[in-house]
């Protein structure tokens, strides 16, 4: 008897599977409304990324144009095919009267980088984090050389930055 | 009525030509004319297949060439023609040349016997349904020359796995479709079709048609190698199995001949199962050439099941086709033919 009880579950498997498949089928022909395909180049102004999309090293800013670096180079360091350089300085900190690195310019290099994410999860400060920008397209690579902290920022005070 | 055009162009083609001229003319714009719709059915369903595809995936298929992605096939296919012929140094030349005539040859002959409309049949001779399996069976040969031809391991493998699969299965379709001309008693397309002006076989039939309709679907998915039944071309097994040595229109030439195969199986069906061109209840009688759109509906939503069935099922081991055909198919099959039988004789068919 165990043939035809074969018979009888094989068909019903099968059957609840198509059912399953079918009603993807008929929701994304009639409303399109699961259809995950995004037309690329004709919603660049509207395409929004995930969280977590990582489309390139940014480094954050806040809105007195502060930064959280403070030039440790531990993510180029950390970066296993040198897309990251930094160029530090030190000077004198007024309020403590001790010697101090400050950065100068935090130069990325996006053409080579591969997006590990290994320079971020360096980053002792958090100073760097994923942006979500996806479209970098150029005709010139050397525009894909970026200098991640904004003219004229500074270091936050370590106190602000916790 | 009927066939006004199909008369007025043999008495045009008869006002300055000699009959047997005329005969050969006739016969070359008929083979001219199956080629045309080879080609674009063959184009139309790779189309289909991969917008259906894409549906079912949650994406939205070709959509960029062309409304709706249409002109899409196209584009490959002249991409295919511009390709060079490559081929291997130790391959049989002549057969490896010649294996992809085989496939289009038959699947071109089969269609020659699918009934479009009541006016458009170029063939029907009175063992049609025979004539039909017979010679689809010859298309294994294509492939399985292909796969001996290419000097590969990987295609002898899809070939000989071919082997395997076609020869069982086509017992399977064969055996279903003994079953329907059981009911029909005829083995003539047209007169098949015409004796479902009183209710489609399927209902007609009632449970052995039925039982009988899903055994020539599987076997012929099984029979037009798609997806379960894919053993031949199994990409993640033997790199693309009986084609894999072949390139540019050479290897398009299977592709479309498998998907018009496809489209040979689906329309056996519709004969069989569904009433052929037939309209459902016979709304559109009076119309002539009514019977194409009908018999293309039915064809379309054939193949969609077809379609249905690739995207849904895990492709099947080598030992598990088998086991499905000869200790399930086939024995359910020839209950079936018994079982039709017994009802045709008590007459408890309606």
């Amino acid at each position: 008897m165990s043939y035809f009880s074969e018979i009888y579950s094989g068909v019903k498997s099968l059957l609840t599977g198509m059912s399953v498949t079918g009603k993807y089928f008929f929701v994304n022909l009639f409303t399109r409304k699961d259809v995950i395909t995004q037309q690329y180049p004709d919603n660049i102004d509207t395409l929004k990324m995930f969280d977590r999309f990582r489309g390139e090293v940014i480094m954050y800013h806040n809105e007195n144009n502060e930064h959280k670096c403070d030039a440790c180079t531990l993510c180029e360091k950390a970066c296993p095919n040198g897309s990251i350089e930094i160029i530090g300085d030190k000077k004198v900190n007024p309020e403590s009267g001790k010697s101090q690195r400050y950065l100068v310019k935090h130069i990325y290099h996006l053409e080579m980088c591969t997006m590990c994410g290994l320079c971020i999860e360096a980053c002792p400060q958090d100073a760097i984090i994923w942006g979500q920008d996806f479209h970098h397209v150029q005709y010139d690579r050397s525009k894909l050389t970026k200098v991640l902290n904004k003219p004229g920022s500074k270091m936050m005070s370590k106190s602000k930055a916790k | 009525m009927t066939a006004d055009i199909f008369t007025e162009i043999h008495e045009f083609l008869l006002g300055f030509m000699s009959e047997s001229a005329t005969h050969i003319t006739e016969l070359i714009l008929i083979a001219v004319a199956y080629l045309g719709i080879f080609a674009i059915l063959g184009l139309f369903l790779v189309w289909l297949e991969r917008r259906v595809a894409g549906f079912f995936q949650l994406r939205l298929g070709p959509n960029r060439v062309g409304p709706a992605g249409l002109f899409q096939t196209i584009a490959d296919a002249l991409k295919l023609v511009s390709k060079e012929l490559t081929g291997t140094v130790k391959a049989d030349k002549q057969l490896y040349k010649i294996a992809p005539y085989f496939v289009i040859t038959t699947a071109l002959m089969s269609m020659s016997l699918i009934p479009f409309s009541q006016e458009i049949q170029a063939f029907d001779i009175n063992i049609g349904l025979f004539f039909i399996i017979s010679v689809s069976s010859i298309g294994v040969l294509g492939v399985f020359l292909a796969g001996w031809a290419s000097n590969n391991k990987y295609s002898l493998l899809g070939g000989m796995r071919t082997g395997i699969q076609m020869i069982s299965y086509e017992l399977s379709i064969g055996m279903s479709i003994v079953t329907m001309v059981v009911l029909a008693g005829t083995l003539q397309i047209s007169e098949i079709v015409e004796l479902q002006k009183n209710g489609w076989f399927i209902f007609t039939g009632h449970i052995p048609a039925i039982i009988a309709f899903m055994i020539f679907m599987i076997a012929g998915t099984a029979e037009s190698n798609r997806t379960p039944f894919d053993l031949v071309e199994a990409e993640s097994e033997l790199g693309a199995g009986f084609h894999t040595e072949y390139s540019g229109m050479r290897f398009a030439y299977y592709f479309l001949a498998e998907f018009v195969n496809m489209f040979i199986i689906a329309a056996i069906a519709v004969v069989l199962f569904f009433g052929g061109w037939l309209s459902p209840f016979g709304i559109t009688d009076a119309i002539p050439f009514a019977g194409l759109f009908w018999f293309g509906l039915k064809v379309m939503l054939v193949i969609f099941i077809f379609m249905w069935f690739r995207w849904t099922f895990p492709r099947l081991r080598i030992d598990q086709l088998l086991t499905l055909e000869w200790k399930y198919l086939l024995p359910i099959n020839m209950v079936n033919i018994v079982f039709m039988a017994l009802m045709v004789w008590l007459g408890l068919t309606f």
